[in-house]
């Protein structure tokens, strides 16, 4: 079973450091959340365990191993639900789904019945710039669900959802945890889950 | 996990639909391929109009001028080559595919010369007409243009993934792929010009065509490597 963790983990951005000496460990089933105040590094945080950011100290590991040393196999690991959606706008939902899917591994044959639970199965054929932002939020979900991938990184995924929404976010993590999966996630709400946690605080 | 989908997506799975994806979205927006090709038509068919009609100087500064409008046209597109991408998070997935990332970096610039460097490279000979260029260097021109806007697709990436996140980064891309793109101009100018003299002509398309391979090779790694310093 797959494993993630971080030591030492230092990050400074200019004459501020971020966080230091960081250490986290992450196992099957597992959440771990980052919490903190605007502009604490939780983005920058995840940014750095999913590789797009050196840290300036310190290793993440992923089963045992440095991710620098084996980036392929990390990445196809896991999946990033950032801020920008990570989809073109001109192109619509399925063309979107469709691209990615020669990227990395995706159910795509399951793809109708989940973006049907997600709430977007009508809007498959609209180009991805004309949905409105709890769409758009909505349908970055479908890249998490589609992809066969164990680690969820999550951006302040609630933003923009409604009640709903934000319900069917959880559901959708709950489901994911329970099959073996992992998920660290940068927020600030407070959920209810039932799942062993972690949690770091930026100050 | 459960569901799992037998087929992972091959090292060509990711190319090709990098391309395809690319072309699609050119012919959503067909202006930001055609804003180039209008600039290089332009350019080269007012010249004649200023310069005056004696064919003779034409057919003397036509390959230069050819030349120099080819480049600054495919320098113009240069600089959306990686910001939209950049913009919308795009980019970002790509950077954390499980896809070795030189490979989708050589990918956007064949997207790239297909949208801008291959229409150039056909309308060039309607443009040398006006140029009164004869029809054999009408020939060498169009060959020395097809290697010339590879190599500058391919190095116009390294220079458009390095400076993607900067807020100006327009005028400090132009500064880093000009002085690469130096010895194609100088080359291709005068290789057609040569052509038009009814001299020897294959030493300018085998260096050409060396500088491309080079650029072909190597650009791609460099520009992962910009790409991943960028987006930091």
């Amino acid at each position: 079973m797959a494993e993630l963790s971080g030591q030492g983990l230092t990050l400074i951005r200019g004459d501020r450091c971020l966080f230091e000496d960081l250490e986290f460990a992450l196992k099957s089933g597992e959440l771990l959340t980052v919490e903190g105040p605007n502009g604490s590094g939780k983005t920058t945080m995840l940014r750095a365990i999913a590789g797009l950011i050196d840290p300036d100290e310190g290793v993440v590991r992923w089963d045992n191993t440095n991710v620098k040393r084996i980036r392929q196999v990390f990445h196809a690991g896991l999946v990033w639900m950032a801020h920008r959606p990570g989809f073109k706008g001109d192109l619509t939902l399925i063309e979107n789904l469709r691209f990615e899917s020669g990227l990395r591994t995706m159910t795509m044959s399951s793809a109708e019945h989940h973006l049907m639970r997600l709430g977007v199965a009508t809007l498959t054929d609209i180009p991805f710039r004309a949905l409105s932002a709890g769409q758009q939020r909505r349908v970055a979900l479908a890249r998490l669900v589609l992809a066969d991938a164990p680690l969820w990184l999550m951006d302040e995924p609630f933003t923009n959802l409604d009640a709903a929404g934000q319900d069917l976010v959880i559901e959708l993590l709950q489901e994911h945890l329970r099959k073996g999966g992992m998920c660290v996630m940068a927020t600030h709400q407070q959920f209810e889950l039932d799942a062993p946690a972690h949690r770091i605080r930026l100050q | 996990m459960s569901d799992r989908d037998p087929k992972f997506p091959g090292l060509l799975d990711g190319v090709v639909s990098v391309i395809r994806r690319d072309l699609h979205l050119a012919w959503r927006r067909p202006g930001d391929v055609l804003n180039p090709l209008f600039f290089f038509a332009i350019v080269s068919t007012l010249f004649p109009l200023a310069v005056g009609p004696d064919a003779e100087q034409l057919a003397r500064n036509g390959p230069g001028i050819l030349w120099v409008a080819a480049l600054l046209a495919a320098l113009l597109s240069l600089n959306s080559l990686f910001l939209n991408d950049y913009e919308d998070g795009t980019l970002e997935q790509l950077l954390l595919s499980p896809q070795p990332l030189p490979l989708l970096a050589l990918a956007k610039a064949i997207a790239h010369w297909l949208v801008s460097g291959l229409p150039l490279v056909l309308v060039s000979p309607l443009v040398a007409m006006s140029f009164q260029m004869p029809a054999r260097s009408t020939a060498v021109m169009m060959l020395t243009l097809t290697l010339g806007t590879v190599s500058l697709s391919l190095l116009g990436s390294i220079g458009a993934g390095l400076t993607v996140g900067l807020n100006r980064g327009n005028a400090l891309l132009s500064l880093l792929v000009l002085p690469l793109a130096m010895p194609v101009l100088i080359f291709g100018a005068r290789t057609v010009s040569l052509a038009a003299a009814g001299e020897v002509t294959s030493a300018g398309v085998y260096f050409l065509g060396a500088y491309c391979m080079l650029a072909l090779t190597l650009a791609p790694f460099a520009t992962a490597a910009a790409l991943r310093i960028s987006n930091e």
